[in-house]
């Protein structure tokens, strides 16, 4: 048995001339919190969307949660959550109706449904608010249900593409002690940031720039291996070289 | 199944919610109906007529008399030479002039000359009003020479008015309304809302999810649909009992080529969405390529008989043109299925070809 839940080899992906991901290789262990760093135009979303099979690869192979992610992209998608960049439930219906719509979705039953729902509701504090419209909450509340919402159905795996970004310090410390609460269930944290000190929270990081995985470890490794104080500096020796920003 | 209603529920709370909208796309047949039918009518009132006559004999008069007396048109008088025709013509005292030959004392006196001739010369700077005022005017001067001469009538002209004896406009329109709107809801506000979710990155949020892409556009296409089946409710209710239009056809008929046409309009707006990045683009390529067309080349408002050939040519690929040909083949001339058969064949194969294109797009684009 594999415990490496991700497993990539090789990957590339061209878009014509550019080439967009430059043959990266590696891999996230079962549970893990994996920060995904890098610069924007770096490749990282590109990336993401081969991982979840939003994208076919231009070469390379590898796994997620099992199953090939050239032709088993069906079997991945029920097992994996995903969280995008963008604030990602409709605005125009309720955080009840969100709530039902990707439960059924992912073919949960409706009374299980109903019992998650008032749960999840209850715990992010918003159960008061359930009837109104979500464009009218505030956006850190907004991403922690689109965080909830993609772990609904309990993944193998959920892919959190800059979760935090506009979000307020104290939201996004709330943020993480959910994204902490996600991975002690067992499920694996995939997550992309611009934050610096947020990747410090992560088990492990890699930073990518110009379409290739620079380098990859804990972030004790990083610092040590490159000789800085701060996932920060690390980060802005390896981006300064980069060709493409 | 269940995955798909759990999606239609969603679409049509959307569009429930999104009232504005939802008053537009119900209210426009109606107010659409109401512009076209009443306000926007090529019908002509008030032609300004004047006759040259070089000999004032029984028909002549006779044919002043008529004119004279003819709600639609004004009398403005006789006219003694060439230079006051040219002058009533320039400064707009009259749109046409009657001007007759000699010869039509000879044709009044039984004989039967060589060369007879009435000619109505007309004001063609709006060449739709002159049309149709010399068509007034030709009728009821060869009316009146039918008369005068008899049988023998050297000067025969016999135009025939049929299925619409009083040239009504709001006839003509509402078949072409039918298909206007009809494609506005179901290809442009479609496609603008597929092109939304492309926006917004909920999309993303869909095609991560283990639902087909079929599924999403399919569940998107439900309420739209609805709302196009009301829509053409709408319409022929107004059609009938506000416009007085006969519906000759069966009604099962004019409704079963509605909804073939509702379906090629949605796989139109699929394949819009699947090409265009932003609402904008979409609103645009459906304006461009669907909407213009359809004012100019489809008969809603220019006969196709009158636009030039090249341009007929062209209009064969409008679907629309086919849809308001059959509409009103079956509502105002009220033949049977035969008739349209062509028009049905034309569209089905177009929608075979959009809804392939549609899907095939679709598949490709969303992975």
């Amino acid at each position: 048995m594999n415990e490496n839940i991700i497993d990539i080899k090789n990957l590339t992906k061209k878009f014509g001339a550019f080439t967009a991901v430059n043959n990266i290789s590696f891999s996230v262990k079962k549970g893990e919190i994996f920060g995904f760093l890098g610069a924007n135009g770096a490749g990282k979303s590109t990336a993401i969307k081969m991982l979840c099979g939003l994208s076919r690869p231009t070469s390379g192979n590898g796994t997620v949660a099992g199953f090939d992610i050239l032709c088993e992209y069906e079997q991945i998608k029920s097992r994996i959550g995903y969280m995008s960049q963008k604030f990602s439930l409709y605005d125009d219906l309720t955080p009840m109706e969100n709530i039902t719509l990707f439960g059924g979705i992912y073919g949960l039953k409706r009374k299980d449904i109903a019992n998650k729902a008032s749960t999840l509701l209850e715990n992010l504090g918003i159960a008061d608010k359930s009837k109104q419209l979500v464009q009218s909450l505030p956006l850190g509340e907004k991403q922690k249900l689109a965080f909830s919402i993609s772990i609904l159905h309990n993944p193998q795996i959920v892919f959190l593409d800059e979760p935090t970004g506009g979000v307020d310090p104290s939201s996004r410390r709330k943020f993480w002690e959910m994204i902490y609460e996600t991975a002690s269930k067992g499920i694996t944290v995939f997550v992309t940031t611009h934050y610096m000190e947020e990747a410090e929270y992560c088990d492990r990081i890699s930073i990518m720039a110009d379409g290739e995985i620079k380098t990859l470890g804990s972030p004790q490794e990083l610092k040590n291996n490159y000789m800085a104080t701060s996932i920060d500096e690390v980060f802005r020796k390896i981006a300064t070289k980069a060709i493409r920003n | 199944m269940k995955r798909f209603i759990v999606f239609i529920k969603k679409e049509t709370l959307q569009i429930l919610r999104d009232y504005r909208t939802m008053l537009i796309v119900i209210l426009m047949p109606a107010v659409q109906i109401v512009l076209f039918g009443f306000a926007l009518s090529t019908e002509i009132n008030n032609i300004d007529v004047a006759v040259y006559a070089p000999i004032r004999n029984n028909t002549i008069n006779n044919i002043s008399n008529r004119i004279a007396s003819n709600s639609y048109i004004n009398f403005k008088g006789y006219l003694n030479n060439a230079q006051e025709i040219n002058h009533a013509m320039k400064s707009g005292e009259t749109d046409i002039v009657i001007a007759f030959s000699r010869h039509i004392d000879e044709v009044e006196a039984g004989a039967m000359p060589a060369e007879t001739s009435v000619e109505i010369i007309a004001d063609a700077s709006n060449p739709v009003s002159a049309k149709t005022a010399t068509g007034y005017v030709s009728s009821i001067i060869s009316g009146n020479l039918a008369e005068t001469a008899g049988a023998s009538n050297p000067i025969k002209i016999e135009p025939h008015m049929l299925y619409n004896p009083q040239l009504q406009s709001s006839y003509i329109f509402v078949p072409g309304i039918l298909g206007f709107i009809i494609l506005i809801i179901c290809a442009m506000i479609t496609s603008i809302s597929i092109v939304r979710e492309k926006e917004t990155g909920t999309i993303d949020m869909l095609l991560v999810s283990p639902v087909r892409p079929i599924v999403i556009v399919g569940a998107k296409l439900v309420p739209y649909f609805a709302l196009s089946c009301v829509n053409l409710a709408t319409i022929l209710i107004l059609a009938k009992y506000l416009l007085d239009i006969p519906m000759q056809g069966s009604i099962v008929l004019i409704c079963g080529i509605s909804l073939l046409y509702i379906i090629m309009s949605l796989a139109f707006g699929i394949l819009v969405s699947t090409i265009s990045k932003n609402q904008i683009m979409a609103i645009l390529i459906c304006a461009v390529v669907m909407i213009i067309p359809v004012i100019m080349l489809s008969g809603l408002i220019f006969p196709i008989e009158n636009i030039p050939v090249a341009l007929q040519y062209l209009s064969c690929i409008v679907p629309a043109r086919w849809y308001i040909e059959a509409m009103r083949i079956l509502m105002i001339e009220g033949q049977p299925f035969s008739a349209v058969l062509k028009q049905t064949v034309i569209l089905s194969s177009m929608t075979v070809i959009f809804l392939f294109l549609a899907i095939r797009n679709l598949n490709k684009t969303m992975r």
